[in-house]
């Protein structure tokens, strides 16, 4: 199968801080990578890294068989040699924020269709029949007149789902997704994921919710103080933890999610 | 008691000062809003050979008296031989040119702070998310940063042009007649004060009236987007 998405040796550290060391991750066509671990684990800065939100201090990236070319700041840390090149494969790795992250001052279906007309060139009439086939999908087109401030948590992130497939990427990326919604709204936006799972889409997802990690993951990730400290299937991961701090960590998320 | 027969003779005057008052508010405000939007992108940028003379430029008008800025423009340039020999003569030695640039870059700086305030409390995960997307740094300032800062800065803005309106009564002390100028020579001609000021404070009201009234309409049109929506509790 096709490689999406690969990242080789990533490292990244904050002042004298590491917080990666040394993680490589794989993601062929229609995979779908949960990273799980602890906060602080570093699963949010790595998914950064994959975009270069963060900038990591060593590794390589490479996207739908493209190398991002890497240079060292002054700091150390690596930015892209060619911010064209970057833009691009920016382009084609669309993320989805905890916090949703819309432009405030814009309406919904203008939300979906900036990026695909200033980025990807499509006309405004091919951009909003593209904007309205994914709000349509993720259920919320009803609501392509109103503005950000004007929808519940769960709507606002749909609208970030749909503005990020209206690119339609390689790989979309997932920070953590439903931790910023009240309970009563994680469980449309999951649905929303579910079926693009379902679709063959290529995902990176990093969560909290193990029940969708252990039912849509192709792979688990467990990172551990920025190292990956076991990797597998869900099925493989969740019965038979290898390690004592996976088997802590599962015990916890299970015994928090019995509570849920 | 009030002499209307006053008012109403000077009535012509008052609206030739009022004609004088509107033309340097517009003038002024429309050339120091198109200095200082460029100017708040320096002062907020990360590059400090850009950011500082900004900072300098803001910190200097804002911190002395737009008199004293007139005076040093109207009669501070002329001392100067370079300057009176140059080809901009004939306008500096204008005061309404004078009083037109001397306003300008005053209003240019309160509102590249405000403007730069405006773009500093842009929610950072508005700028990740385009970035993410693709975007170039032009189209993140020209579709993002300054559409949000700009409605931001709107109230704000409003009260700017009221204060600025206010500012243009000092015109008079570089012999542009303007409201407060024709109120003066009112005065001094009927020694009636009342008459002569409170119906320069009428003029000044009215004008204030229409400035915050076209920002309402501005703001409930460009801040839509943080109105409560029809019925929400």
């Amino acid at each position: 199968m096709e490689i999406k998405l690969q990242a080789d040796n990533i490292a990244k550290r904050y002042g004298s801080i590491d917080v990666l060391h040394d993680v490589s991750l794989q993601a062929r066509a229609g995979d779908v990578i949960a990273l799980i671990g602890a906060s602080g684990s570093g699963k949010s800065t790595l998914l950064r890294c994959l975009n270069l939100l963060e900038r990591p201090h060593a590794g390589c990236l490479t996207v739908a068989g493209e190398r991002l070319a890497l240079t060292p700041d002054r700091t150390g840390e690596l930015t892209a040699a060619d911010p064209t090149q970057l833009r691009r494969l920016r382009a084609r790795l669309s993320m989805v924020f905890q916090q949703f992250n819309l432009w405030g001052h814009m309406t919904v279906l203008r939300n979906v269709i900036e990026a695909p007309i200033r980025v990807n060139g499509l006309s405004k009439a091919e951009a909003i029949e593209r904007a309205e086939h994914y709000l349509a999908r993720v259920g919320v087109l009803h609501r392509r007149d109103a503005y950000p401030a004007h929808l519940s948590g769960g709507e606002q992130q749909r609208v970030a789902i749909a503005r990020a497939l209206a690119m339609e990427p390689d790989v979309m990326l997932f920070d953590e997704p439903t931790s910023a919604l009240d309970p009563e709204l994680v469980g449309e936006v999951l649905r929303v994921m579910r079926g693009l799972a379902e679709e063959g889409r290529t995902m990176v997802v990093v969560t909290h919710e193990m029940a969708f990690a252990r039912d849509v993951g192709s792979q688990l990730v467990f990172l551990h103080k920025g190292r990956i400290e076991e990797q597998g299937t869900p099925a493989d991961l969740m019965s038979n933890p290898q390690s004592d701090r996976l088997r802590t960590f599962l015990a916890s998320s299970l015994h928090r999610a019995g509570h849920a | 008691m009030i002499d209307l027969q006053i008012i109403q003779d000077n009535l012509p005057a008052f609206l030739d000062g009022a004609r004088v008052t509107i033309l340097l508010l517009l003038a002024s405000a429309a050339a120091g809003l198109s200095l200082s939007l460029p100017l708040a992108v320096a002062r907020v940028s990360a590059n400090p050979y850009l950011s500082r003379p900004v900072f300098l430029f803001t910190y200097v008008l804002r911190g002395t008296p737009l008199l004293v800025q007139l005076f040093m423009v109207y009669f501070g340039l002329a001392q100067f031989d370079m300057v009176r020999e140059s080809s901009l003569w004939p306008l500096l030695r204008e005061p309404w040119f004078c009083a037109w640039i001397a306003f300008t870059l005053n209003t240019a700086a309160y509102t590249t702070e405000m403007l730069a305030g405006a773009l500093r409390a842009t929610p950072a995960g508005e700028v990740e998310a385009a970035r993410s997307l693709g975007m170039t740094g032009f189209d993140i300032y020209t579709r993002i940063l300054i559409p949000g800062a700009v409605r931001r800065a709107l109230p704000q803005y409003g009260n700017e042009l009221v204060m600025l309106m206010h500012a243009t009564s000092i015109a008079s002390a570089v012999t542009l007649v303007e409201i407060t100028r024709v109120a003066r020579d009112v005065h001094a001609n009927t020694l009636l004060a009342v008459e002569a000021f409170g119906t320069a404070a009428l003029f000044y009201l009215a004008l204030t009236l229409c400035i915050t009234g076209l920002f309402r309409l501005l703001e409930r049109r460009l801040l839509r987007h943080l109105a409560r929506p029809a019925g929400a509790s």
